[in-house]
């Protein structure tokens, strides 16, 4: 390569992430070969239940955890910014305090920013008082802001919005995309898929795996099978294979003929037996990226316990 | 307990211009709510709306300071707490009693012996105590233990945070049957994508009922101004620049209360395609709640 252009030099040198990486505590395997990117300008979001190994995974690239196996990609120390689930402040201090020592601590002085992020997040009125003394979304509000204040290159955000009523969550997504827009990779986990539709790229692990992995468009487009929508719930084998969404139920139908008549059959058949109308089984619907989730965490159970070949 | 008493079309909670104040502080103010049989209604609000501190007052942990509740007809008391069925936040679990032995606790604390029997799918944790259980495990034992008595009320605040789509799919199962069998269901939640489990919403803000109905009703036709552009961190900081909120949806940018011609003007010679989209209802919530009154577009 004579001439290297910045743009070719860019997509493929900026990066962090893991690169296949084990983490063993003991005995448990923690997380198994995972891999992923996170890119600057970009929100990543890690999802997955209690268990699932996000905290695991973003530990690691925060640099609290070493690798069992497997490379670990991230910047220096102190380009990282990393809120941990559930904590991320000093509750003796007050929330000027909080942001004047994380400033102190990355050697930077951030009296301006700092009043700026305050400001969007709604906390410029409670500067003097204690951190402890904030409510669960304000003291998530000011971890968030306490990780971000130095203008990390990589910012890790365990759970930012667990637990947060929409209106500050609104508000930590105005810093989240603070944080990119001035160039962070910023990786998140949640449990809200609605909220990792959001981000560029998402990771949905599942007991240390990856369940699915892409943008969330990739991730629907890979999806198995189609998605169908039932008004009530459906018996026999289809059943295993349903879910309750928005107080109706859908069902996966996975690929292949057998299995598909299988399905329908199923459905079709308890309707008219306890005299209720038939259930219509409705056309495909439109998947997004929960539904595509709930099927790749189904696909594994089903898989797990040796009851479909799907 | 005479349940005979509460007839089909009664209401198994109503209040009734319930008011509470701490001091000069006016927690919740004013509020009318009616919670028939097997009716499943969702309670949100932000922090602080006033949530919790109505939900002390309908399982008569709080008296009210103005207005009524009534349970079945009654005003709170012991009996009428025995047909409810309370999940808490926290869970309200004894870390250092084992799973089994939570729910002999609560079943002898509700008069029905110690001879309850843990649901299939949680025996193999029986003997485990709480605290070493996972947190999923745990929140599935809470469940448990506020429906084993067949409450004829159940109240459960935030029952699925932190639990993977499936398991929360699983939780709303469990709901749904239990509204089936005729109770009803007073539930929190933070997350608004499950406000479509809610047969209807009631929005708090600041003590006050701003919006009722279904989600449907309360998002109306509002909409929501869609930018589409190659450049978002510039349009970003443009529209932060001209005091608009925007919010990062993938690579667009979504600004709610602002018409399409503002958001355009804001963005001045950034290429962008600018578009309406209906509101989601959480932009609508935000609207509602948040301090700054919803601006109104003129036509």
């Amino acid at each position: 390569m004579n001439t290297p252009t910045s743009n070719n030099e860019k997509l493929t040198g900026s990066w962090w992430g893991t690169d296949a990486v084990s983490v063993w505590y003991g005995k448990v395997l923690a997380l198994d070969r995972v891999t992923f990117r996170a890119a600057p300008g970009q929100v990543s979001a890690v999802v997955g239940g209690d268990g699932a190994g996000r905290t695991t995974l973003l530990r690691c690239l925060a640099g609290a955890l070493a690798a069992s196996e497997g490379e670990i990609r991230r910047p220096a120390a102190r380009q990282i910014g990393y809120l941990p689930a559930g904590s991320g402040t000093y509750p003796d201090l007050t929330v000027a305090e909080n942001l004047a020592f994380r400033a102190a601590v990355y050697g930077v002085t951030a009296d301006a920013r700092g009043a700026d992020y305050l400001e969007r997040a709604g906390l410029s009125a409670a500067r003097d008082r204690l951190a402890g003394r904030l409510s669960g979304g304000m003291r998530q509000k000011l971890g968030v802001i306490a990780a971000m204040v130095h203008q990390p290159a990589l910012l890790v955000l365990d759970e930012p919005t667990t637990g947060v009523d929409p209106v500050s969550r609104v508000e930590l997504w105005s810093l989240i995309a603070r944080a990119a827009a001035d160039g962070a990779a910023v990786v998140l986990a949640t449990s809200y898929l609605d909220e990792a539709e959001r981000a560029s790229q998402v990771l949905a692990l599942d007991a240390g795996r990856e369940l699915a992995a892409g943008t969330p468009e990739q991730i629907v487009a890979a999806m198995p099978g189609t998605v169908r929508v039932m008004d009530r719930p459906p018996v026999g084998d289809a059943a295993r294979r349903a879910w309750r969404r928005n107080a109706r139920w859908r069902v996966w139908v996975p690929d292949g003929p057998a299995a598909a008549l299988d399905g329908l059959a199923a459905l079709a058949g308890p309707a008219a037996a306890d005299g209720r109308p038939e259930v219509a089984l409705g056309e495909p619907v439109q998947a997004d990226l929960q539904d595509a989730v709930t099927v790749a965490s189904l696909a594994r159970e089903l898989a797990m316990s040796g009851g479909d070949q799907q | 307990m005479n349940r005979g008493k509460l007839g089909e079309r009664g209401a198994l909670a109503e209040c009734a211009g319930v008011t509470r104040t701490f001091g000069r502080f006016v927690a919740v103010d004013t509020v009318d709510l009616r919670l028939g049989g097997g009716e499943v209604v969702g309670l949100l609000g932000a922090n602080g709306a006033g949530k919790t501190t109505l939900i002390r007052m309908l399982l008569g942990l709080l008296p009210v300071s103005a207005g009524e509740v009534r349970l079945f007809g009654e005003p709170p008391s012991r009996g009428t707490r025995q047909r409810i069925g309370y999940l808490p936040q926290d869970l309200g679990l004894y870390d250092d009693l084992t799973a089994a032995e939570n729910l002999a606790f609560s079943a002898a604390v509700f008069g029905e012996g110690t001879s309850r029997a843990l649901p299939a799918a949680l025996r193999p944790y029986g003997r485990t105590l709480v605290g070493e259980l996972p947190l999923g495990v745990q929140r599935r034992v809470a469940f448990a233990e506020a429906l084993a008595h067949r409450p004829d009320l159940l109240i459960l605040d935030e029952p699925t945070s932190g639990v993977d789509p499936l398991a929360r799919a699983r939780l709303w199962e469990t709901i749904g049957e239990a509204a089936a069998a005729g109770a009803g269901v007073l539930v929190t939640t933070h997350y608004l994508d499950e406000a479509g489990e809610c047969g209807r919403l009631v929005i708090m803000a600041d003590g006050r009922v701003v919006a009722r109905g279904t989600a449907a009703e309360i998002t109306g036709s509002a909409q929501v101004t869609v930018v589409e552009t190659d450049a978002w961190a510039a349009a970003f900081d443009a529209l932060e620049a001209a005091g608009l909120t925007a919010a990062l949806v993938g690579g667009s940018l979504r600004v709610p209360g602002a018409p399409p011609d503002v958001v355009a003007g804001a963005l001045g010679g950034i290429d962008a395609r600018v578009s309406e989209a209906p509101t989601t209802l959480e932009e609508r919530f935000f609207q509602l709640t948040s301090t700054t009154s919803p601006t109104e577009v003129s036509g």
